[in-house]
């Protein structure tokens, strides 16, 4: 502990392999015994700043302060909060800092939380910046696969939508890259293919290769995960277009078939209809454990950001 | 052609043909009052051909804009009819308020008080990257 101390999170590749590594170690020791964290937090503010909707993050980072003793303070959407009033994220911030000990910022403009970061001296957390980076995710995933493969190289990814605007996508793909020997599968449909600052990061990455394909079933039979996403409709431009794309990559339990025994599938949720519910009593469907893993490798960020003793 | 020589200011020399107004747009020369001198497409026994500018009275140039511009130009800084000073372009790594992003999801399209920066991530294609969106940009 301590080398995180202060620190801002902004993209998955801010923390080097070996802090990522103690923080997954202290999110596995929380899950193990929740209770000797319960006021490692204690008097501690966390600000949440939500100029979009969010449920999911929003409630596990709030989650993930309650159960370490701390409280919480925020925003969810923009006309709840000064930017209404027409206040810029910088002057938001500086007031907000005021006043809390740490701060994380959803925002549907790319680069905010790091406008945020640069203008006050309380660790800020990106939480999502509009289809750019989710790093919190990110640690969700490669906490999960830790969990669930027992190691971070060596693995065939496959993943499957919306690759183009896809956040979370992009920000795995820039985590897995830096470990050994990584395959990636990129299956989407050729009007949602991973932008090419992704494409140089699999490029630049320890050893990484990439395939990229229009159908799921070639690719499943090879994979050790299968990460879904969401074709999100807030990204489309028009109604047609969505309407026309949203069905083309769903899991089924057929396609489950092909799949090899040990593969997980992971999504970052919410699902729409991309996995149909039958694959969730599949023992490889692993997204709903990816949630709860998220609660913990977020009390283990809080807690690092802000120095607390373990 | 002939041009006569500058008792003072800056001769930016070797400029890839074709490219001076696009130099002198990003000098953020004053044409309506500065004495310029644009030269296209002189001879040039390295290049073939080149592009010359010559800006009297001025002797400030931003060298971060200027490498990025044209690494390849040469500029040589005029006091009483003499080079005093050479400057050595080189493609820099950071600039600052010299491109600005063009991505519209990007903060810079809705914080007017922050400045657009880039970064260089691709020197051999000269490619820059927005330190806020990542947004790849190429700048010529």
């Amino acid at each position: 502990m301590g080398t995180l101390q202060g620190r801002d999170l902004m993209e998955p590749l801010d923390f080097s392999a070996e802090e990522s590594e103690e923080l997954f170690d202290l999110s596995m020791r929380i899950m193990e015994d929740p209770k000797a964290y319960a006021r490692a937090c204690d008097g501690k503010l966390l600000a949440t700043l939500f100029y979009e909707p969010s449920t999911r993050t929003r409630f596990s980072f709030e989650a993930a302060m309650l159960r370490l003793g701390g409280r919480v303070i925020g925003f969810s959407g923009e006309q709840s909060s000064s930017a209404a009033k027409g206040e810029s994220i910088a002057d938001t911030v500086r007031t907000v800092a005021c006043y809390a000990d740490i701060a994380v910022m959803r925002h549907p403009k790319e680069g905010a939380p790091l406008v945020a970061a640069q203008s006050s001296d309380i660790p800020v957390i990106n939480g999502g910046d509009g289809g750019h980076q989710h790093p919190t995710q990110t640690l969700t995933d490669l906490l999960t696969i830790r969990k669930e493969k027992g190691r971070l190289s060596h693995l065939r990814v496959g993943l499957c939508g919306d690759l183009k605007f896809g956040r979370t996508v992009h920000s795995l793909i820039k985590a897995l890259s830096r470990y050994e020997g990584m395959e990636f599968y990129l299956i989407s449909p050729e009007e949602l293919v991973v932008p090419e600052y992704a494409r140089k990061d699999i490029a630049n990455g320890n050893g990484s290769r990439c395939m990229e394909l229009t159908r799921m079933q070639e690719a499943l039979p090879h994979l050790d995960i299968l990460y879904m996403t969401r074709v999100q409709k807030e990204r489309f431009f028009n109604e047609e277009d969505y309407v026309r794309l949203k069905d083309s990559y769903i899991l089924d339990a057929n396609k489950m078939k092909i799949a090899s025994p040990d593969m997980i599938v992971m999504h970052p949720l919410p699902r729409v209809n991309e996995i149909a519910t039958e694959v969730d009593d599949d023992p490889r469907a692993v997204y709903f454990k990816q949630a709860k893993n998220g609660m913990y490798v977020r009390m283990a960020l809080l807690m690092s950001l802000l120095g607390v003793e373990n | 052609m002939e041009v006569n020589s500058i008792e003072k200011g800056i001769v930016i020399d070797h400029i890839r043909a074709g490219f001076a107004m696009k130099v002198l747009e990003y000098l953020d020369v004053d044409i309506a009052n500065d004495t310029v001198a644009v030269i296209m497409n002189a001879a040039s026994r390295k290049y073939g051909k080149k592009d010359i500018i010559k800006i009297e009275n001025v002797t400030d140039a931003d060298p971060a804009a200027l490498g990025l511009l044209d690494h390849t130009a040469t500029v040589n800084i005029i006091e009483n009819g003499k080079i005093s000073r050479k400057i050595k372009l080189s493609l820099p790594q950071r600039v600052v308020n010299v491109v600005k992003c063009k991505n519209p999801r990007c903060v810079t399209s809705i914080e007017p008080s922050i400045p657009h920066v880039f970064r260089l991530v691709d020197a051999e294609r000269e490619e820059y990257s927005c330190a806020y969106c990542d947004e790849i940009a190429k700048v010529l």
